[in-house]
């Protein structure tokens, strides 16, 4: 067997190797980027939804205006960031404001009656359940992404051909734990 | 816990492929013997395999449609039935697929199931019972079961599955009507002995060969719903929701209308609750594993 034979074999393997590597990277990094502005998409629908709630709120509880300025910084800090990573603790900082809103809320129990804000409640904790499952198969692809970045032989090559691993959305687990609780 | 579930996914799979290599090998071995006896040879077992097939692709494109009809499902509405139709919104966005069409049946007795061929054609479908009685962490778990169903496959898996059993049950009933009109031509000129003992074999491959592909159907069923059970897992990450759902569905008792044994194995549980689960040899006619048995996996997640 010729020796150049093998030599161009060996060449030609790496070459096709390279190239599903970096095409399957290519479709990864894109299938995060689509899951990434499906969050995005929720987080708005989650921001939209709260100057209605806000106002509903006022009309029983006038006075509770720590409450609501809380809530609309919040909701505004979350319009505002523009990284994941920001997003994610707007995003948290959101949920512990409707916290104390929906614990304002129990004082009155004509609003916990009007029609109104119980169906905001339920689409508030839909919009909840959707960032969480959103973000769920996001942090499901990423996981997969940054294990093919990092294995052996990937992480030879994926540096020198532009991707590097990735940072999560992240989600305390206890945030997910409490919205179910008080919304539910 | 991730890990223990992706296994378990991981083996469900694996097994069922061993069922149906299994399953296929065992159509053409009985296709051969049956063809053989009756001197036709090998072109017999292809003809048979064919119309089978024929049959069922109508089943396969138009199931969706059939099986709706059957049940007098009505579409499920954003404002009416909210919680069924969000939940199955957001758990399409965990298992990225796209949202299924969804129906609901008027029958106070609970149950779900998922038809279609592919997840751009799926449809899941609930009664009022399941829907009213359930929490919606528990629909959760029933939903996810369902988008399993869908996302693995399984709907399409059965109906390949449902084509092989027909074939097999087709097979035998050809045979014994060539029997009858005396179509084992070959046998004359042949040697008799090898002759006569093919055609015992063919009888009695006839006989309990339909029943065997039966058995292997549902016993592929038995496993698709485990393996639906951990994806479900998987999915909303909370393996109690469908527990805590499937043992309200076990004390239910109600029978379900709308469901006939060409359905049956759709539900997520057994619509047919009268009948007998203790024993091991009723066990193998169910199109379900034991509720009980489900549960506890789900718990050990």
């Amino acid at each position: 067997m010729n020796p150049l034979f093998i030599a161009a074999g060996i060449v030609a393997l790496i070459v096709v190797y390279i190239w599903s590597l970096y095409n399957g990277l290519v479709r990864e990094s894109t299938e995060i980027d689509e899951a990434g502005a499906q969050i995005d998409v929720q987080l708005k629908r989650r921001a939209d939804l709260i100057p209605n709630l806000v106002e509903t709120v006022k009309g029983y509880a006038k006075h509770e205006k720590s409450v609501f300025a809380e809530v609309t910084k919040a909701r505004s800090a979350l319009m505002s960031a523009t990284s994941l990573p920001a997003k994610a603790k707007a995003d948290d900082m959101l949920t512990g404001a409707l916290k104390s809103l929906f614990a304002v809320a129990e004082a009155y129990p004509q609003l916990r009656a009007n029609e109104n804000f119980m169906q905001l409640q339920k689409e508030l904790s839909d919009t909840e359940d959707k960032i969480a499952y959103s973000r769920q198969y996001y942090n499901t692809q990423l996981m997969e992404f940054n294990l093919k970045v990092r294995t052996f032989p990937n992480n030879m090559f994926a540096d020198k051909l532009g991707f590097k691993e990735r940072q999560f959305f992240q989600a305390t687990e206890s945030e997910k734990k409490a919205t179910k609780v008080t919304f539910s | 816990m991730a890990t223990s579930i992706t296994s378990q996914i991981r083996s469900n799979v694996t097994k069922t492929y061993v069922f149906m290599a299994g399953f296929v090998a065992f159509v053409i071995f009985a296709a051969y013997v049956m063809g053989n006896a009756l001197g036709y040879g090998n072109s017999w077992m292809f003809w048979a395999v064919v119309l089978s097939s024929v049959s069922s692709f109508a089943s396969y494109y138009w199931g969706d449609k059939i099986v709706l009809a059957m049940s007098g499902a009505r579409p499920a509405d954003r404002k009416r039935d909210f919680d069924f139709f969000t939940v199955a919104e957001n758990l399409a966005i965990a298992a990225n697929i796209p949202k299924p069409r969804l129906y609901i049946i008027e029958d106070t007795a609970m149950n779900a199931f998922a038809t279609g061929r592919d997840p751009q054609h799926a449809v899941v479908c609930a009664t009022t019972g399941l829907l009213t009685r359930l929490e919606r962490r528990e629909l959760e778990g029933v939903i996810a079961h369902e988008l399993s169903h869908i996302k693995n496959f399984d709907t399409r898996l059965m109906a390949v599955v449902a084509v092989l059993a027909g074939s097999i049950a087709f097979l035998a009933d050809m045979f014994m009507r060539s029997l009858w009109w005396g179509g084992h031509r070959r046998s004359r000129d042949d040697d008799r002995g090898l002759g006569q003992i093919l055609l015992l074999v063919g009888i009695v491959l006839a006989i309990i060969s339909p029943i065997i592909a039966t058995l292997i159907q549902l016993a592929v069923s038995r496993r698709r719903e485990y393996l639906a059970d951990a994806s479900a897992a998987y999915l909303t990450r909370y393996p109690e929701g469908l527990a805590k759902a499937l043992e309200k569905l076990g004390k239910d008792k109600e029978v379900l209308e709308a469901a006939t044994n060409a359905t049956a194995h759709l539900y997520v549980t057994n619509p047919f609750k009268g009948k007998n689960f203790g024993t091991w040899f009723a066990g193998l006619f169910n199109t379900h594993p034991p509720i009980g048995e489900r549960v506890k996996t789900l718990r050990a997640m």
